[in-house]
């Protein structure tokens, strides 16, 4: 039951990313991205992950791409479209391409991942993964949970910081 | 066998929901302009059948048939879809609204989440209209729209993790059924305040319909829409109202539960609570002024964000000391 859907998340996750870096258009790339993180969400879903899943929706899709687009829309893309897209670097392009994927097909094909045949969130008589991310979060990992915290709130203060001074000068 | 039965009940019932709420919300119009007309000492739409009853399908009509017009510079594709992006997640969000104690579509255990998550897409629609219609008072509509729903969700969402921790579920079946000692409303005085606050925000109604405000951008996003796509915007206006009214008497009014000693089945209550929500949403656009927009956001982060986050606090203090 759930391998079509795996395979038509995937399908989906390829072809938006692929549109999606290949359009000169920069809203139509946003746009695209969405329907990426979409797909990626569905992947989540098929993994047991649901609260991941929303959490990707709400915070990437709905928060990060809106203030994407909200920036993008006042420029001019009008002349964003019109600058060349292609710059003639296909030798260099085609050889990362070629290292990365031997090396990316070479760790895959050892599999990385074989013996984690049942997925940790279905070990233990959870109720739900949410109820078990919320106890693992604020338990086992409250320290590194709390360290990120002030990490952003420390970014967020200074990019308020860097905003404030445009203004004032 | 059992899969298709399974189906197919499914199916019936996502078309029960999808008919119906799209009747209802065709009929919220028509309601908004008699109880507008009425509070104003007017009569409001009397024409077309009795006492104007017929008025919403009439319009239906005239919006089917009215020309379509797609502005010459607009984006065609982004235009197209941007009424389309609007709609849709206002109306997968029904999936997990309980209607009753055993009338919804499913029960997932990240009901709530995923309502909020849904919902939050809406504004996608919105922002690619007034970017797509390459008008400039589309696009200041769109931008304040954008800026306006993306700060009160937080709000939105911080409000709601009040009720949640007396829930301690985000299965909305289960939130219901966590109230049956008394609504969350008594417990949550604060939370609800903020949430209907920001649910007006989130919603784009009076007193903060600035995306739309008439006087200085003609009618906001959707100045270049016409026909069916202009319809699509006012169906998803009025489809969200019913949403955060459902959430709302969900989360704080207890959802189809009723008054212990009145025996009334739980849909009748369900629809009772919703109506109420509604009309308080109407009357309030009858009765407010518009905010300016350095208001609308002075409200928001230095009143009402604190003031949740002051809720949150004491919810897990009292949680935590006498629960």
């Amino acid at each position: 039951m759930e391998l079509p859907f795996f395979y038509l998340f995937s399908a989906g996750i390829v072809i938006t990313s692929l549109f999606m870096i290949t359009r000169s258009n920069v809203i139509h790339a946003a746009l695209l991205l969405v329907l990426t993180f979409f797909f990626l969400a569905g992947l989540f879903v098929l993994a047991g992950a649901e609260f991941l899943a929303a959490v990707q929706v709400l915070i990437y899709s709905g928060g990060i791409m809106v203030l994407y687009l909200f920036s993008i829309m006042l420029m001019n893309v009008q002349v964003a479209v019109r600058i060349r897209q292609w710059h003639r670097q296909r030798f260099f392009a085609i050889l990362i391409l070629l290292v990365l994927g031997f090396e990316i097909w070479s760790v895959l094909g050892k599999g990385v991942f074989p013996k984690m045949k049942v997925w940790p969130w279905k070990l233990g008589a959870t109720p739900g993964n949410v109820e078990a991310l919320g106890s693992v979060l604020y338990t086992k990992f409250v320290f590194p949970f709390e360290v990120v915290s002030i990490l952003l709130l420390a970014s967020m203060i200074g990019a308020i910081v860097l905003a404030k001074k445009k203004i004032d000068s | 066998m059992d899969i298709v039965t399974e189906a197919l009940i499914a199916f019936i019932k996502i078309a029960v929901v999808l008919a119906v709420v799209s009747l209802v919300v065709a009929y919220l119009t028509y309601l908004e302009r008699k109880i507008i007309a009425h509070i104003q000492m007017r009569l409001g739409p009397m024409r077309v059948g009795w006492h104007g009853l017929l008025q919403p399908i009439a319009d239906g009509l005239k919006l089917f048939l009215k020309e379509d017009i797609i502005p010459a510079k607009s984006d065609k594709i982004v235009f197209i879809l941007a009424p389309i992006m609007v709609l849709v997640p206002a109306f997968v969000v029904y999936s997990v609204l309980p209607f009753s104690e055993n009338f919804y579509i499913t029960q997932v255990n990240i009901g709530l989440f995923l309502i909020l998550a849904i919902s939050s897409l809406g504004v996608f629609g919105i922002v690619m209209a007034g970017w797509a219609s390459n008008s400039k008072y589309s696009l200041l509509g769109a931008l304040r729209s954008a800026a306006q729903m993306l700060s009160y969700e937080i709000f939105l969402g911080f409000a709601l993790i009040g009720p949640l921790m007396l829930a301690g579920s985000l299965n909305m079946q289960k939130i219901v059924e966590a109230q049956s000692g008394g609504w969350f409303v008594f417990y949550q005085p604060l939370a609800f305040i903020v949430f209907f606050i920001a649910a007006l925000a989130e919603t784009n109604r009076v007193p903060f319909d600035l995306p739309e405000a008439e006087t200085e951008l003609v009618a906001g996003f959707h100045t270049e829409y016409s026909g069916m796509k202009f319809a699509f915007f006012f169906l998803a206006e009025y489809a969200n109202i019913m949403v955060v009214s459902t959430v709302g008497i969900t989360l704080f009014f207890g959802g189809w539960m009723g008054i212990p000693g009145i025996p009334l089945p739980g849909f009748v209550w369900f629809v009772l609570k919703l109506a109420t929500m509604i009309f308080v949403f109407i009357w309030l656009r009858a009765t407010l002024p518009r905010y300016r927009y350095d208001q609308l956001m002075r409200i928001g982060w230095k009143f009402m964000f604190p003031l949740v986050l002051i809720n949150i606090f004491l919810t897990g203090l009292i949680k935590y000391l006498f629960l």
